[in-house]
């Protein structure tokens, strides 16, 4: 080691904003799956997850069992934390700050302020500034997306319709949310104001992106995907990485599949890769048509 | 010859950041995901990410040999946080089958400072890099813990070495990629002028 190595000239100061979204940066290009055990945590980190979201039920099972769903048990949590090196996430219900406080306290790497979860509050989401620890929240549309920016998410994530394995409601929250940022770059000052108005976001994050193009933060899809080519459609509509929740460990050959959407996830744009990844991945998760599902069986309406 | 790109490792991670930092810097720069990708690039960087996915990608798609290769014969490198485990002779914790391009002879510990309730901006004194500190951005970050001695130390925390060189590669556990400040890809993109 160098002795006359030059050292720091400030103090190190942490939960800044480029600190936060800057780590949703190094997760683009990757899949997150849903993981509820420290041994599907493995077969997550083996097949090139770039994180684990620990969870006591996958989505679907959640739809199955009904009843409340809530923050996951530390212990569980803990149990996966220490099983793998990649980022851990887990999720708190929509304005459950406490359920947040608890899973900063555990040491989690992101928090998923999650309408998979049933909501503790329908007003308010979480204060995400008052954490060191990064949020991210879902979306339907390019306004929530932007509430959620303003209330300090450093990540958003289009909502879909999590444990169906059907893509549609993924595909139609991204396009609205690809479709809403391409029409505000048509817009002219004048118009910027009547459009936060309309989207019920802050007038600074409108104009943001109206100049940029693209949300301030990461922008990833879940909610839906089960195969490769799923995984790879996201990403073409614009999705900068994919979250895969029921799809992987629902599914008949979880190493398989999992590595499979991991693959197909970074040649997006490569058919011939992905026809490869997708053969003999054995049975997917039945899934569930979305337009049979009752209005209080749909997570994607949760938040506002 | 001097238009040709300095490529970036774009299996995964924040490579939109560095493509767009080489063009601050005055370079013309590419993605790079395939073998014959990376044999038309003048240099390379590895982004930051996740050090496990980028190493099990590089794998599958053919392109740890190549890497290997062309570091052998020389070609300028640089690596951030993920890119610069990449670039290590040795991990101290590698998860089981973790393989590393190598080149720099040194030994590094990941995610050394902590969780992401740990990550966090400091100033940093860069030797080689003029007109004051350089904000660190450190994600997770792996240091390094020890160094041959062809291995120059260019920044240093506590003692842990976090921006290193030796000869043609060149790695910080740090993100000059996420500040808008290009003075690391500049630099960079000296050393491989330098090697036209």
């Amino acid at each position: 080691m160098s002795s006359t190595s030059p050292s720091t000239s400030t103090g190190p100061e942490t939960g800044t904003a480029r600190v936060k979204r800057g780590m949703a940066e190094q997760l683009k290009g990757g899949v997150i799956m849903d993981v509820v055990t420290p041994e599907q945590a493995k077969i997550a980190e083996d097949a090139g997850a770039v994180a684990v979201m620990a969870l006591e039920r996958v989505p679907a099972d959640i739809r199955k069992d009904g009843g409340v769903a809530r923050m996951s048990d530390p212990d569980m949590i803990e149990g996966i934390i220490e099983a793998v090196s990649i980022p851990v996430m887990a999720k708190s219900r929509i304005g459950h700050f406490v359920e947040a406080q608890v899973l900063q306290a555990l040491g989690v790497d992101y928090i998923d302020e999650s309408e998979v979860l049933t909501p503790a509050d329908e007003v308010n989401h979480s204060d995400k500034f008052a954490f060191t620890t990064p949020f991210v929240c879902g979306a339907t549309n390019l306004g929530e997306a932007l509430r959620r920016i303003a209330e300090g998410a450093a990540m958003v994530r289009s909502k879909g319709e999590a444990g169906t394995g059907n893509v549609v409601e993924a595909v139609r929250h991204m396009r609205q949310i690809k479709g809403e940022i391409a029409r505000l770059k048509g817009l002219d000052n004048h118009e910027l104001y009547a459009a936060a108005k309309e989207l019920r976001a802050p007038y600074e994050l409108v104009a943001e992106v109206a100049e940029l193009g693209k949300l301030p933060v990461v922008l990833f899809s879940a909610g839906g995907v089960a195969t490769p080519a799923d995984a790879a459609l996201m990403r073409q509509l614009g999705a900068e990485g994919v979250f895969v929740g029921s799809g992987i460990f629902k599914s008949g050959d979880p190493a398989k599949r999992a590595a499979a959407i991991v693959k197909a996830t970074t040649f997006y744009d490569d058919p011939k890769i992905i026809a490869d990844a997708s053969r003999n991945l054995g049975e997917a998760m039945v899934g569930i048509n979305c337009d049979t599902l009752p209005e209080s069986e749909r997570y994607a309406g949760r938040g506002w | 010859m001097s238009n040709t790109p300095i490529g970036v490792l774009a299996l995964q991670g924040d490579v939109r950041e560095h493509l767009a930092a080489l063009e601050g810097a005055g370079a013309t720069a590419c993605a790079v995901r395939r073998p014959e990708e990376l044999a038309a690039v003048a240099g390379l960087v590895i982004p930051g990410g996740e050090s496990t996915t980028i190493s099990k990608l590089a794998g599958i798609f053919g392109l740890l040999e190549p890497l290997r290769e062309r570091v052998r014969a020389g070609m300028p490198a640089y690596g951030s946080c993920a890119g610069m485990i990449m670039l290590a002779d040795k991990i101290l914790d590698p998860r089981s089958g973790q393989e590393t391009v190598g080149g720099i002879d040194m030994i590094v510990r990941r995610n050394a400072f902590g969780r992401q309730n740990e990550s966090f901006e400091a100033a940093l004194e860069v030797r080689g890099i003029e007109g004051g500190p350089v904000q660190g951005v450190f994600i997770r970050a792996p240091w390094v813990e020890s160094t041959g001695a062809r291995v120059e130390t260019l920044a240093a925390i506590d003692g842990h070495p976090v921006a290193v060189r030796q000869g043609n590669l060149l790695a910080t556990s740090f993100h000059p990629e996420l500040t808008g400040d290009h003075r690391v890809h500049e630099l960079f993109t000296a050393m491989v002028r330098a090697e036209r």
